[in-house]
């Protein structure tokens, strides 16, 4: 194997190798109570006993969280166990529901909800539009032969990596009031923008950072795909003179497509929970201009004078189905791509 | 020089340059100012001092105003540029400022004072990194506590989930048991269940526990991760069996077969899941966000945000810790980006 190759897996193994060496004493100790119950029990049914740690945090929190939700939902009050909860029928969703109209937030009585679940569509169409096709454009250029590829992969890559309060921060100082931004708008004789006061502003600049900051993921994943098609196709379409927008438009795109479904249905997935960048770059703001569905479910449940967790959970509730819809569409979309 | 003409002329086939391959570096250009450039800026600014981030323009590098110890003064003394009324120029030192009159000295000759008008005096610059915005927030805020509370999560959390997520692959790729299939139908299941819609009752279940605002409330709830089941349990089941039977003649336990056999030749996929989790919990802002509602309990994210409402103005420790707070990631990446990388396209999951 080339080094190159295995020096990765090395510093890998080494990071993992530090994080385990106090553990070994430990994990020794741990033989003893194991091997009595092993002979108690037998070695096949050994297997259960691996697999409990894992089960019992899958169902303490994620499974019965998920039926705890539901109780939630059904439940008035202020009280946070179910035992103080009076039970109040489908009252919590009539509440997130009532609305004169669906296209005007404010007539609602829950218009936070319904001013969070407009926004978070227009952001979500917006910057998944934005994602693939930046993501398309920049995995097909790194796709092309060029230098110092995997610099650039990189560059596109790193901002993955950075915590959200981090590039918000980053931005918020770019895009404030003095920031480098409107320095350099006014270098060229221009007037200073308020670009995180300004509704229209604002939700252009949460589009774009959310897709600066992850657009690298999905151009991994394109990447691969692109890397996946056969080359003689390429060979084959040179030698024929086919233009290359031709070839793009009848080749590349028409096999990446599995994988541009990937990239569609998870960035819809990610984009409906949008909500730690944006909290903290515009904090929902101006007004309501930014505030998406988790932002409300948050400040519901946990920010607000009045904690009213019901409410929240109903609302959750009606996230968690439109998620599961998005996933059936996602499971769907990988299955037509192992079929591929 | 010529490594950077070699790249720039580097193309398809030699002899013929494509529009396309013109619009491709362009773009890559572009690419790296616009990526790199905003963290750069945030790392260039983290280093200014109060009274330069308040500068508009701003300066490209930390600027600073120059200043010089004159004997006789108690303080430092600003320095500036002035031009005197003959139209010469001198650099001098201010003592003070009276009204649009400022008292200045010639560093060199301390006992005269020259009167200047304000407007003649251009302060002289140098190139000073602000290092107090780093150190200061150390000794004044609770910024050690916040950064001592998100390394202690990430560890613990990350050992914990490598131990209980190593166990299940263990058991789920090793042994035939019943209830295997509906096992893994859980796994699967939990996959697509994110904390955004299970907020309110993971609560619950962590009051009920008696862990609010305790770290604890932030590692546990993520510890038992479906992706690092998968990943772990995919690469064991390439694992020699013969090994593993060889070492049930040997009288091993089957607690010793997966410590001391499985394990360490899973190492690769657990590196891959430990970098993983190091990140996930590092960056992790939503849950703890609910859960921690007392400033001490707060992670560097949580600390972070509280902080850029509280102190709007004081960018200058805001930036530097913003930059201490992405140091370990960017540390992580710069060592082990083929590893991230390739992690994500053989797993599609971040």
């Amino acid at each position: 194997m080339a080094t190159a190759e295995t020096n990765p897996r090395r510093e890998g193994a080494g990071a993992a190798g530090f994080l385990a060496a106090p553990l070994a004493l430990l994990m020794r100790l741990v033989d003893g109570p194991m091997r009595a119950l092993q002979r108690l029990i037998g070695e096949r049914r050994m297997a259960y006993v691996f697999i409990l740690p894992n089960l019992a945090f899958f169902s303490l929190f994620v499974f019965l969280p998920l039926v705890i939700n539901l109780v939630f939902s059904v439940t008035g009050g202020a009280g946070l166990f179910p035992s103080e909860r009076p039970f109040v029928g489908a009252q919590q969703y009539g509440y997130l529901f009532d609305c004169g109209s669906f296209l005007d937030p404010s007539s609602c009585r829950e218009d936070h909800f319904w001013r969070g679940v407009s926004n978070t569509a227009r952001f979500t169409v917006f910057q998944v539009t934005a994602m693939v096709l930046f993501s398309l454009l920049t995995a097909v250029v790194l796709n092309m032969k060029i230098r110092a590829r995997g610099f650039f992969r990189a560059v596109y890559f790193f901002p993955v990596l950075l915590s959200p309060v981090v590039v918000a921060l980053t931005w918020k100082w770019i895009l404030q009031r003095d920031g480098l931004l409107n320095a350099a708008i006014t270098s060229i004789g221009g007037e200073r923008i308020l670009f995180l006061v300004d509704p229209s502003w604002a939700m252009f600049w949460i589009v774009f950072v959310s897709v600066w900051a992850h657009m690298g993921f999905y151009t991994l994943i394109l990447l691969a795909g692109l890397q996946a098609i056969p080359a003689d196709l390429y060979e084959a379409a040179e030698m024929d003179a086919t233009p290359r927008w031709r070839v793009f438009w009848r080749i590349t795109l028409p096999l990446l497509w599995p994988n541009m479904i990937v990239v569609i249905v998870l960035a819809l997935i990610k984009g409906v929970q949008t909500f730690d960048e944006v909290f903290v770059l515009t904090g929902g703001g101006p007004g309501t201009a930014t505030l998406m569905i988790v932002h409300y479910i948050y400040e519901t449940a946990f920010a607000n004078q009045v904690q009213n967790f019901g409410l929240a959970a109903a609302a959750s509730v009606v996230l968690g189905i439109v998620l599961f819809a998005l996933t059936l569409a996602q499971l769907a979309a990988s299955r037509r791509k192992g079929a591929a | 020089m010529s490594l950077a003409t070699r790249m720039m002329t580097a193309r398809r086939k030699p002899g013929r340059w494509h529009w396309t391959d013109i619009a491709a570096y362009a773009y890559l250009a572009l690419g790296v100012v616009l990526m790199f450039g905003p963290v750069l800026w945030l790392g260039l600014s983290s280093f200014k001092t109060q009274a330069g981030l308040l500068e508009f323009p701003p300066s490209l590098l930390p600027m600073s105003q120059k200043e010089v110890a004159v004997p006789g003064q108690a303080q430092k003394l600003p320095l500036f540029e002035v031009e005197m009324p003959d139209g010469s120029k001198r650099v001098l030192a201010q003592v003070r400022r009276i009204g649009i009159q400022a008292q200045m000295v010639d560093p060199a000759n301390p006992a005269e004072t020259i009167r200047v008008p304000i407007d003649k005096r251009m302060p002289v610059r140098e190139f000073k990194l602000a290092t107090e915005n780093y150190t200061e927030p150390l000794e004044r805020f609770a910024f050690t506590r916040f950064l001592w509370n998100s390394v202690f999560v990430t560890l613990v959390a990350t050992i914990i989930t490598l131990i209980i997520n190593s166990m299940a692959a263990y058991a789920l790729s090793i042994y035939e048991f019943r209830g295997k299939t509906a096992v893994m139908l859980m796994v699967i299941g939990t996959l697509m269940i994110p904390i955004t819609i299970i907020l309110v009752p993971v609560y619950l279940v962590i009051t009920k526990l008696g862990l609010v605002n305790s770290l604890w409330a932030v590692i546990l709830p993520g510890a038992a991760t479906p992706t690092g089941v998968f990943l772990l349990r995919q690469y064991m089941l390439t694992l020699p069996r013969d090994l593993i039977e060889a070492a049930r003649m040997d009288k091993a336990s089957e607690w010793q077969i997966y410590w001391r056999i499985v394990m360490p030749l899973a190492m690769p996929a657990l590196a891959v899941l430990a970098i993983f989790s190091i990140m996930w919990r590092w960056n992790e802002f939503l849950w703890p966000l609910a859960v921690l509602t007392k400033t001490e309990s707060y992670t560097l994210q949580i600390g972070l945000n509280a902080f850029q409402g509280e102190l709007q103005t004081q960018w200058h420790y805001l930036l530097a810790m913003t930059v201490v707070t992405l140091l370990p990631v960017a540390l992580v990446f710069v060592f082990l980006q083929r590893f991230i990388t390739t992690g994500i396209a053989n797993t599609g999951m971040k």
